[in-house]
């Protein structure tokens, strides 16, 4: 059995917390250069270009990519041969709370927004702490832990959407849906965006999948054919919707769609869709 | 390039056009969702607002906090429809124009038309390259809430494109027609 301290834990976040927000990953770089050098529309291309500055600038001057450096979306993989001590009390701790007082310190040493009400509907004051972060733990054979933080903001997460479709509904009309959803949210939820599906399970697990779909690199299709494909005809789809970076008209409207499945009950097919913004900030850690 | 600088008059206002590139100067007011519901109840009491709406620009956004020495962290634009119920309110009390990313309803295009003010869209998602445009921000208003308080900002070359003008005209409408939104 492998020990980690909490401690150890806790840095680790807090460096992730920090780097998500100011570093625009190196597939998403990449997208965004592809696409305003291939952009027919001059002002949607003209966008592009000022996006790419703005990571230019939020790297080199440590200043966050975009003010709502998110709700922090955490995915914590455990290997089940390690325990997490923390020495200072000299008792047994757990990741998720080693992971939330790394968010804190995160969010607190790297100048970032906080943006969690600890009660959605009555006074919705502000935790100022960015915590409670979401955790999605689960255990697997090993002794490393896993750790992907997520920014995610809260203008793109407003526009993603869940619907329960009949298990006869055809595959047409579930990529209908999916691109109406993402015309839907338009210029609303800062496109270009990385369209994250998440089809089959069950209600919950299926917005989950939505979710973990968005992690997936955008040089990496999915390795099912069928579904890389399915990737591919919606990315198409989308951008030809013509709404364009900040819904402004042109043919970037997506960087990329991603999507994850599971099994589901012979009498559903829910289908999830999770819209990120272009600012899709995620980083991973090895422990 | 327009410039435009408030105190912004009526007859300036109605001269723009949706689609017109435009850069801000001098001094802009910060408020998003519970600035704009606090100001909205203000009005509700009877009571004297903490800022003069006469011929002013409210920008949609809630900064990141500054690091030492600097003016502000990032500041980009949040969501305009969030503040849909409450624009129509302060137009009619002398707000010319509000700034945010993305659409805006039916009824705020009418307070638009007939209060002569426009709803300008600036870069989402840009809140690094948007903050250099920021020279000074003091908060003026609604300390506790944080990041949501009102700031008075002074901003130079701060670029940003008429999304709704004051004669009924939307950018979004040729680019939501062609995609076959309704």
């Amino acid at each position: 059995m492998r020990t980690i301290e909490f401690e150890q834990i806790v840095r680790a976040v807090a460096s992730l917390c920090i780097a998500a927000c100011h570093e625009l990953p190196d597939d998403v770089r990449a997208a965004l250069e592809r696409a305003a050098s291939t952009e027919s529309n001059p002002a949607a291309a003209k966008i592009l270009t000022q996006l790419l500055e703005n990571a230019a600038i939020a790297a080199r001057e440590r200043i966050p990519l975009c003010q709502d450096t998110g709700l922090t979306v955490v995915f914590v993989e455990q290997g089940a041969e390690v325990t997490v001590s923390d020495a200072s009390q000299g008792h047994p701790a757990t990741v998720v709370d080693a992971i939330n007082e790394g968010v804190r310190a995160g969010y607190e040493k790297g100048y970032l927004r906080k943006s969690v009400v600890a009660d959605p509907l009555k006074a919705r004051t502000n935790t100022g702490t960015n915590t409670p972060a979401i955790v999605h733990h689960r255990f697997v054979p090993g002794d490393k832990v896993k750790i992907v933080v997520m920014a995610k903001g809260g203008g793109c997460e407003n526009k993603s959407q869940f619907r329960m479709f009949r298990p006869t509904s055809e595959i047409s009309d579930v990529m209908n849906w999916i691109v109406e959803v993402v015309r839907t949210a338009g210029a609303d939820a800062c496109p270009p965006f990385v369209v994250g599906v998440g089809i089959g399970g069950d209600f919950e697990l299926s917005c989950l999948l939505s979710k973990k779909a968005l992690l997936r690199r955008l040089d990496e299709p999915h390795a099912d054919a069928f579904y890389g494909q399915m990737e591919r005809e919606l990315l198409t789809r989308i951008n030809a919707l013509g709404v364009g970076p900040q819904g402004l008209g042109g043919d970037t409207t997506a960087l990329g769609v991603r999507i994850e499945t599971a099994p589901c009950h012979i009498a559903s097919l829910p289908v999830a869709v999770n819209i990120e913004c272009h600012s899709h900030r995620h980083k991973t850690a090895i422990l | 390039m327009i410039q435009l600088c408030a105190p912004l008059a009526e007859k300036d206002i109605r001269r723009l056009r949706a689609g017109d590139e435009v850069i801000l100067r001098g001094v802009v007011y910060t408020a998003r969702d519970m600035a704009h519901k606090r100001l909205c109840a203000a009005l509700d009491a009877g009571e004297e607002l903490p800022i003069d709406l006469d011929g002013a620009i409210l920008y949609f956004v809630g900064p990141t906090p500054a690091r030492p020495g600097a003016v502000i962290g990032a500041a980009g634009p949040t969501t305009s429809s969030r503040m849909d119920p409450f624009s129509p309110r302060l137009i009619a009390h002398g707000l010319r124009a509000t700034m945010g990313k993305g659409y805006r309803s039916d009824e705020v295009r009418r307070a638009l038309q007939q209060h002569g003010a426009v709803h300008l869209s600036t870069l989402g998602g840009a809140g690094a390259l948007l903050s250099k445009h920021i020279v000074r921000a003091d908060v003026v208003a609604y300390e506790d809430l944080g990041t949501e308080a009102i700031r008075r900002l002074e901003v130079v070359d701060f670029p940003a494109v008429v999304a709704y003008d004051a004669a009924g005209g939307c950018v979004y409408d040729r680019v939501r027609d062609k995609s076959g939104a309704l």
